[in-house]
């Protein structure tokens, strides 16, 4: 139900009434309106209590469990939360005195310290508002690394078929064409096919390591020996960084330049559309380039010091701003907190963890009969394929995905990466219990067994929520969000 | 499991290419259609633009996913299908016939040669199924 449909014309509740009504004379005639808005006519009660009942309607993370691969969706501290909200951090202005902003300039130059000592990367920006933001400044910055050595030829982009799914789009943006790379069937990048498709055009490659497939890329080292000798430079998505905290580092891969969406791994809540944060590292050859502002710390006679920001005065051969201010502060505030509260034993317990969840459900999982796709050691996430149940039940992943929201859990990730038919891509992330994971695999081993004994039964689920199955494809043919008011008469 | 016309040829990508002449109609198989599902938007190239072999020459895009279509030859398009703009479902429906995507006039027929016949495609499904 919309809030429109508890709307009554001319309501008013008599007891909340203004005294005066506000006047409009500060907005000069011209600029008024002459239609009144079509807005709702709901008390305050009544509009508190629409959006409190579509809350509970929701699946989420503080009510359910959420192994949505590829997409992390574990517990985001309370306290993360409540220190980057005290008001010495809200209520600083963008644009208030440097004087006024050295503690929260403290914080982000310690953030940049802890994100470059992770990564292994020399220089961090943490410019960008969101991971489409970081993946564009940093093929922005490979672009202009080549374009300074009038190295111009290159137009091309490898990106593996087990990458992010937004990793051809990123490079398609910054003018690139791209090449698709197969994956062997271990998981790890086809390097004969790698090679094949090296050459003189190559601008770079942009990997995911551990991959969509759950899969740590063993060969990375070689991949990077190659590209560096073609003078091609190396991506990584660094979108989830669960699995490799305090473990291994993409500037010791080889890697010159990594995003990171700190709204994944460093306690912020996501999915939705933001706000996000997504940093970018890079090595030496990059960091001319690095997006700004840039926070620096200044070191006085007397011994004490200052932080500055830095842009294109002292960066001129920056790709420049990409917001008006210095990123979303908010969201790198919780970042930062969160890597104080773990400290570095804390990152790797996170990465252990997050490892150890994703390897117990894959093995109860393989145990109880279900495909899994990579059978080799699991990162932070695993691929199992349900095409045995598609192909002798006609019970579908989708199928299967929807029954799992009538036993309490959300979906994991369906139908992707492509390149499995049938697939679930399963994150159980490291702040799930024992216990969760074990709920989970008995409801997954429950609707195996509804699939073979009852197939319509899952193929009609779910039976417990609020709306059944959408229509997808009139959603995507005949997408329309607007509600006028002829829908209302 | 539904029939491969036994008159066209295929890639290993899951295109379909009726040889007409020295013109050329593209689609994708029943199969692709099937693993993409719904189709909800397709996008083809400009007539009169030329596209190498192997080269991404069109974009079908399904609930589950935008994929790239390679043209299977060297050619020049000459028509696109214009229906599938409003209709895309059309590629699901008929794939072979309503659902087709492109003509082009093909420079090197000689490439024809590397096409795959309908028996050598029934088993690159086959082997896909059972890897």
């Amino acid at each position: 139900m919309l809030i429109f449909q508890h709307s009554s014309k001319g309501r008013q509740n008599k007891a909340q009434i203004a005294i005066t009504a506000p006047s409009n004379n500060l907005v000069p005639e011209h600029l008024r309106r002459k239609t009144p808005a079509f807005l709702p006519e709901v008390s305050e009660l009544q509009a508190v209590r629409h959006y409190t009942r579509l809350s509970q309607k929701n699946f989420s993370i503080d009510s359910h469990f959420y192994p949505l691969g590829s997409c992390t969706m574990k517990y985001n501290p309370r306290a993360c939360n409540i220190l980057a909200s005290l008001p010495g951090f809200t209520q600083l202005h963008p644009q208030a005195p440097l004087i006024m902003q050295q503690g929260f300039m403290a914080c982000m130059f310690e953030l940049q310290e802890i994100l470059a000592e992770i990564t292994g990367m020399p220089a961090i920006s943490l410019a960008p508002m969101a991971g489409a933001q970081g993946e564009f400044a940093g093929i922005a910055m490979i672009k202009a690394y080549h374009d300074a050595r009038n190295d111009t030829a290159r137009c091309e982009i490898l990106v593996p078929d087990a990458a992010h799914g937004t990793n051809p789009a990123t490079a398609v943006m910054c003018g690139y064409k791209v090449r698709e790379i197969p994956t062997n069937l271990e998981g790890d990048v086809d390097i004969s096919a790698l090679k094949a498709a090296i050459s003189e055009k190559t601008a770079g490659i942009m990997l995911t390591n551990p991959s969509t497939l759950g899969v740590f890329e063993r060969q990375i080292k070689d991949i990077s020996d190659i590209i560096h000798k073609a003078g091609g430079l190396l991506y990584y998505d660094g979108a989830n960084l669960n699995a490799i905290l305090g473990k291994v580092r993409p500037g010791d891969m080889g890697f010159d330049v990594i995003h990171m969406n700190l709204h994944k791994t460093f306690s912020t809540p996501h999915g939705g559309g933001g706000p996000g944060a997504g940093p970018v590292g890079v090595s030496h050859r990059l960091r001319p380039y690095l997006p700004v502002p840039i926070v620096v710390k200044n070191k006085h006679s007397d011994n004490t010091f200052t932080y500055q920001w830095e842009d294109e005065q002292q960066h001129p051969q920056s790709i420049g701003q990409l917001s008006a201010y210095n990123g979303n502060a908010g969201i790198l505030l919780r970042a930062y907190i969160y890597a104080r509260m773990l400290g570095k034993e804390g990152m790797i317990r996170v990465a252990e963890y997050a490892t150890l969840n994703a390897n117990y459900m894959m093995q109860r999982l393989k145990n109880s009969g279900f495909e899994v796709t990579f059978p080799r050691r699991a990162t932070h996430e695993f691929i199992i394929s349900l095409r045995y149940l598609a192909k002798h039940y006609n019970v579908n992943a989708m199928d299967f995905a929807k029954r799992l929201l009538d036993k309490g859990f959300h979906a994991p990730t369906t139908y992707f990466p492509l390149l499995v038919p049938e697939c679930f891509l399963i994150e159980p992330t490291e702040t799930e219990s024992k216990e969760a994971i074990d709920a989970f695999v008995e409801a997954m081993q429950e609707i195996a067994e509804e699939a073979k004994n009852d197939p319509n039964l899952v193929k009609n689920a779910p039976y417990t929520l609020p709306v059944q199955r959408l229509d997808d494809v009139k959603a995507a043919r005949e997408l329309n969000l607007i509600y006028t008011t002829t829908n209302i008469d | 499991m539904n029939a491969i016309p036994e008159e066209l040829k295929y890639t290993q990508t899951h295109e379909w290419v009726r040889v007409e002449g020295n013109e050329v109609i593209i689609g994708i198989t029943h199969h692709a259609q099937e693993l993409l599902g719904d189709m909800v938007y397709v996008e083809l190239p400009e007539t009169g633009s030329c596209f190498s072999i192997e080269e991404d020459c069109a974009v079908v895009e399904s609930v589950k996913a935008a994929s790239d279509i390679y043209a299977p030859l060297d050619g020049e398009i000459i028509a696109v299908n214009d229906n599938l703009a409003d209709s895309p479902e059309l590629i699901n429906q008929s794939p072979y016939e309503e659902g087709w995507l492109i003509r082009m006039k093909i420079t090197a027929t000689e490439q024809l040669d590397n096409l795959l016949d309908a028996n050598t495609y029934q088993d690159v499904i086959a082997s896909e199924d059972s890897k």
